[in-house]
């Protein structure tokens, strides 16, 4: 991956943990979530269940040893790293690379696209 | 079953009660496996067959008391015919012919016809009326509240008869606000089941209903003045009382009477006699119920009805089927008055011994009547304090697990735990349910297995009618689930190990303030989108502040975080507080240029409000700042909390009202508003009985009587609906909101996650009567704290969104994207339809603009109801609405 292909988003300072932000890359949207032990998060944005946009608004929970993400629509539950579906085979959410680079958090779209 | 042909054998059925009712169950349940039959029954009453014991519900509302499921009439092979009385049967022809002179033929012939309320035959008896029918009822109803008017006063009622019923019967009348007096010839009340030492103590808690009491004697006149109204009761012993009703209660007369005609035996005392097979002395002719003389005896239950129903069905298919005897347990269903007696109660077996625990002063008696060797248990009666009878009574004629002492609850004794019943033991008497089917059913033996009361009640039927055995069947339920290894866990998820109530209470009594608090005492992991959401209500019910702050914005539901509804696009709906319904002329304008402004689809709520759709995240601030100058407020419609208070117009302006609704449902709203709960809940105000809030629908109904409200809890619409049950009744103003906030309370304390308040309230131990026994006599001495804890509330409430709109550290959180923070969701996409916006569908989607656009409709597709897209688009963004303004 070059450097071209991380998009800058927002500040690290931007990010509350646990609560989930959309971010807008042309026209694509990306959930971006900070845990409480500082890692970073992004996936789609898009729910796979409904198609709508909403992810970011879901709440950011633990299964195990996997960090989580539910839908806030139907409550669908997907684990944050890979995006499997826990709940559903049915469904996969796109995730993304995410780095902090200089106080900056930065998204690599075209790796998932 | 089948329709009629040369097959097919004609069952008639004489009478349309409780007994008949069950008969036609039966029969319909056989008509699978065993068509042929055609079963007409024959109701004198104008009504389906209806529940008799509960007739006393009718002395509040107008309540339908009809039995079962009512397609039962429509199934085929089935046919009811309400108001045609029997008139006289011919057994040899085999018919029997009906008022007005049509005859029916008959290969089966069934008497139902119960009995009629016995008058004695006293000079002014006929001015006495009796309670047996629904228009028995509904006319005492009627006459109380029309002597109230014209006599000015509390109408004086005189009960002749001190049973059961006279006592129901007089505790109702008192209730609807008459001035009861019970004339009763024994020397103590319920003088058949009770034993003096028990009389005694049930007299005390009569008469603190302020009930009074005349003993030992009977009327011998009722006198009336020369215009034939009641002016009083002459006694036998040479009292007068004043009366201006009188009613009848002294006994019942079996309704045997075309039976004797036809020639049929009569038992000794009256009633048809029959065999433990409810055949009657002639072939093809069987009695069930009260009219049935069994052992020379009718007995006034439905219990012993219901079992003599399944017989005769059985028989009548060719079975062998046995009436199992008499089961004459009763329990007095009169509020604040506990009666039980059961099996021998007034220990006449030879040798028996009656151990007695009686406290006369504070009306409380308990007896357990054994066997000489003290091990078998033969009867026993409670008063004051029934607590023992619901698991006593299965064990009649056997061995109790531990000595009889340890039963007697008054006294400070503590049942024995565990001792497992006998799968043969009777659970529901009413409908004849052993313990081994309870299990069988929850094991799932010979379907599927039923692992929740309400599937269990419903598929085994045990519990269904009279409810005294409802605590036992739940028992029953835990402790077979845990023997399946169905943990019945109480965990609310992989992260908390307590259920919600154990979490409240563990809360509430270590203060801890804070989701991080909360975990690390009680939880591991991060938590999940169930324990997050119940922490972060039980945070907001406990310590008040505002419930995006302090790192408990991420523990809110997918509502609560934006503090709207989210829809299925992702947008949200907003709906500003109506309290009461009430709205000023202005205040509908300010929501109408907010809609128009905006461009929400506009659309009223079935709990009276007004509910705004389609609103963007970050439109939410500006929708709101409008609507908080104007005077709104938010209307929670988002939170696991106070929805509504729904309301008639009420007294003033309706020709019918007798309380203002309106004002009460205002003043309900504004206390409990923003209180979060274990799920949402709702109240509804009527001004009247006629009931026009359908307030018995709503999780807190209240209605207006003509003394004050009458308090309904646990009622729910929706998926599983349920009336709300009558919990006080007559209340002022002060007592109502009183037994309200100690309610709410109480469930928010120990309901489950997601248990609203009728599920709550019937899986709670001791059920509705220990909800009552908490509310409106603090037998758990916590009605300050819980009244304590909802003045806190009341305190501390604050507009979540002019909170909100307060503080720019908070509205951050309505940024539509961290990188651009008023850029509407370009994913949202809406069409016109019938002039309002609506989502886009899927096929919509492909061919309509993007970002945030919206689409009008096509001229004169809007006629014809239909959305059509059109690439018109017109920019919708708040900035440019608001500033336009
Ligand atoms: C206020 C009240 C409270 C009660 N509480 C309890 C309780 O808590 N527990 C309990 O176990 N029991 C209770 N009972 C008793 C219970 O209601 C009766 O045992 C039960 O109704 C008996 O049912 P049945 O069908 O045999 O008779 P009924 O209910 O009397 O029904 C007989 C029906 O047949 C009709 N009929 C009679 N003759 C004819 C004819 N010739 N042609 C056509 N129709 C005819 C009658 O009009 C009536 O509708 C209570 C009764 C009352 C009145």
């Amino acid at each position: 991956m070059t450097n071209d292909d991380w998009v800058p988003l927002c500040s690290l300072d931007d990010l509350e943990p646990l609560w989930g932000e959309a971010a807008l890359v042309g026209g694509r949207q990306v959930a971006l979530f900070l845990l409480p032990d500082g890692s970073l998060h992004a996936v789609s944005n898009r729910c796979p269940a409904t198609g709508s946009y909403v992810m970011s608004r879901g709440i950011v929970g633990s299964k195990g040893a996997r960090s989580t993400i539910a839908s806030p629509l139907h409550k669908q539950v997907y684990d944050l790293a890979t995006g499997e579906c826990l709940s559903s085979p049915d469904y996969l959410l796109p995730t993304y690379p995410v780095r902090v680079e200089a106080g900056i958090v930065q998204v690599a779209l075209a790796e998932a696209a | 079953m089948a329709e009629a042909d040369a097959t097919t054998r004609h069952v008639v059925v004489i009478g349309g009660g409780p007994a008949a009712h069950r008969f036609t169950e039966a029969m319909a349940a056989r008509s699978a496996a065993n068509p042929g039959f055609v079963v007409t029954v024959l109701g004198e009453e104008p009504h389906l067959p209806y529940d008799r014991v509960a007739l006393s519900r009718r002395l509040v509302d107008s309540e339908d008391l009809t039995l079962g499921d009512r397609t039962l009439w429509d199934a085929p092979g089935i046919r009811y015919r309400p108001a045609r009385r029997a008139t006289a049967i011919d057994p040899a022809a085999r018919t029997v012919t009906i008022e007005g002179g049509e005859r029916l033929s008959w290969d089966e012939l069934v008497f139902a016809t119960g009995s009629s309320a016995s008058v004695p035959p006293i000079p002014g008896a006929e001015k006495g009326y009796v309670y047996r029918t629904i228009e028995d009822v509904d006319f005492l109803v009627a006459e109380v509240a029309r002597l109230r008017v014209a006599l000015r006063r509390p109408a004086n009622v005189v009960v002749v008869g001190g049973g059961l019923l006279g006592l129901e019967a007089a505790g109702g009348l008192q209730r609807l606000g008459g001035n009861s007096t019970i004339v009763h010839s024994g020397r103590w009340l319920m003088s058949a089941q009770l034993d003096e030492g028990a009389g005694q103590a049930l007299g005390r808690l009569i008469e603190a209903q302020g009930i009074a009491l005349a003993l030992g004697t009977r009327p011998s006149e009722i006198l009336c003045s020369p215009s034939g109204r009641v002016l009083g009761v002459a006694l036998a012993d040479g009292r007068q009382l004043n009366a201006d009703l009188v009613v009848f209660s002294i006994g019942i007369t079996p309704r045997d009477e075309l039976a004797r005609d036809a020639g049929l035996d009569i038992g000794p005392r009256g009633g048809i006699a029959i065999g433990d097979d409810c055949s009657s002395s002639h072939p093809g002719i069987w009695a069930i119920g009260e009219v049935a003389a069994v052992g020379g005896l009718c007995v006034g239950l439905v219990a012993p009805a219901n079992a003599m129903a399944e017989v005769a069905a059985d028989r009548i298919h060719g079975g062998e089927a046995l009436f199992p005897g008499i089961d004459d347990a009763t329990k007095l269903k009169l509020s604040g008055v506990e009666v039980a007696s059961f099996g021998d109660a007034l220990a006449v077996t030879e040798h028996s011994l009656e151990v007695v625990y009686a406290d006369p002063a504070r009306g409380l008696y308990q007896k357990i009547v054994v066997t000489g060797d003290a091990k078998t248990l033969l009867g026993g009666i409670f008063v004051g304090d029934a607590a023992p009878y619901t698991s006593l009574r299965p064990l009649l004629g056997r061995e109790l697990p531990a000595e009889p002492g340890a039963y007697l609850s008054a006294a400070g004794a503590e049942p024995p735990a565990g001792g497992e019943l006998p799968d043969d033991v009777q659970l529901c008497s009413c409908n004849n349910v052993s313990v081994g089917a309870v299990r069988s059913a929850v094991r799932g033996d010979h379907d599927e297995a039923c692992t929740e009361l309400g599937a269990l009640k419903a598929c085994t039927r045990a519990g269904t009618q009279c409810g005294s055995c409802v605590p036992l069947v739940k028992k029953i339920l835990e402790t077979e689930l845990t023997k399946a290894g169905v943990e019945v866990s109480r965990a609310l998820c992989e992260h908390i190990e307590l259920s919600r109530s154990e979490l409240f209470e563990s809360v509430r009594i270590l203060q801890l303030a804070s989701f991080d608090a909360i975990m690390e005492r009680f939880g591991r992991g991060l938590g999940c989108d169930i324990c997050k959401p119940v922490i972060a209500s039980i945070l907001a019910t406990q310590t008040s502040g505002y419930i995006l702050d302090s790192g408990r914005g991420a523990l809110q539901d997918t509502n609560d975080r934006a503090l709207a509804n989210m829809q299925k696009d992702g947008t949200y709906s907003v709906v500003p507080r109506i309290p009461g319904g009430e709205i000023t002329p202005q205040k509908l304008k300010v929501i109408a240029e907010v809609a128009a402004d905006f461009n929400l689809y506009t659309k009223i709520t079935g709990g009276q409000r007004i509910d705004l759709f389609g609103a963007r995240l970050e439109q939410l601030p500006d929708i709101w700042k409008v609507l908080v100058d104007a005077g709104f407020e938010s209307g929670q419609a988002y939170g696991k909390s106070l929805r509504t208070v729904k309301s008639c117009v009420g007294s003033t302006w309706c020709r019918y009202g007798v309380q203002d609704a309106v004002a009460m449902a205002i003043q309900l709203e504004l206390r409990y508003r923003g209180l979060r709960s274990p799920h949402k809940f709702k109240l509804g105000v009527s001004g009247c009985a006629r009931e026009c809030a359908e307030a018995r629908g709503k999780d807190i109904g209240i209605i207006a009587s003509e003394l004050g409200w009458n308090l309904y809890v646990g009622g729910n619409g929706g998926y599983q609906p349920a009336h709300a049950q009558l919990l006080a009744q007559d209340l002022d103003d002060e007592t109502l909101i009183r037994y309200i906030d100690r309610y709410l309370m109480y469930y928010i304390r120990t309901a489950d996650r997601l248990q609203r308040t009728a599920r709550w309230q019937e899986e709670l131990e001791g059920g509705l009567d220990h909800v009552r026994a908490v509310v409106c006599d603090d037998s758990l001495g916590i009605a300050d704290e819980l009244e304590a804890a909802m003045a806190a509330h009341v305190g501390n409430y604050e507009d979540e969104w002019a909170a909100t709109l307060r503080d720019p550290e908070r509205l951050r959180r309505f940024r539509s994207f961290v990188n651009a923070p008023t850029t509407p969701d370009p994913a949202v996409v809406q069409v016109t339809e019938r002039g309002q916006p609506r989502p886009a569908r899927a096929d919509e989607r492909d061919t309509a603009v993007p970002l945030g656009l919206s689409i009008p409709l096509r001229p004169g597709a809007a006629a014809a109801g239909q959305a059509a897209i059109a690439q018109t688009a017109i920019a919708q963004t708040a900035t440019s609405q608001t500033e336009g303004r």
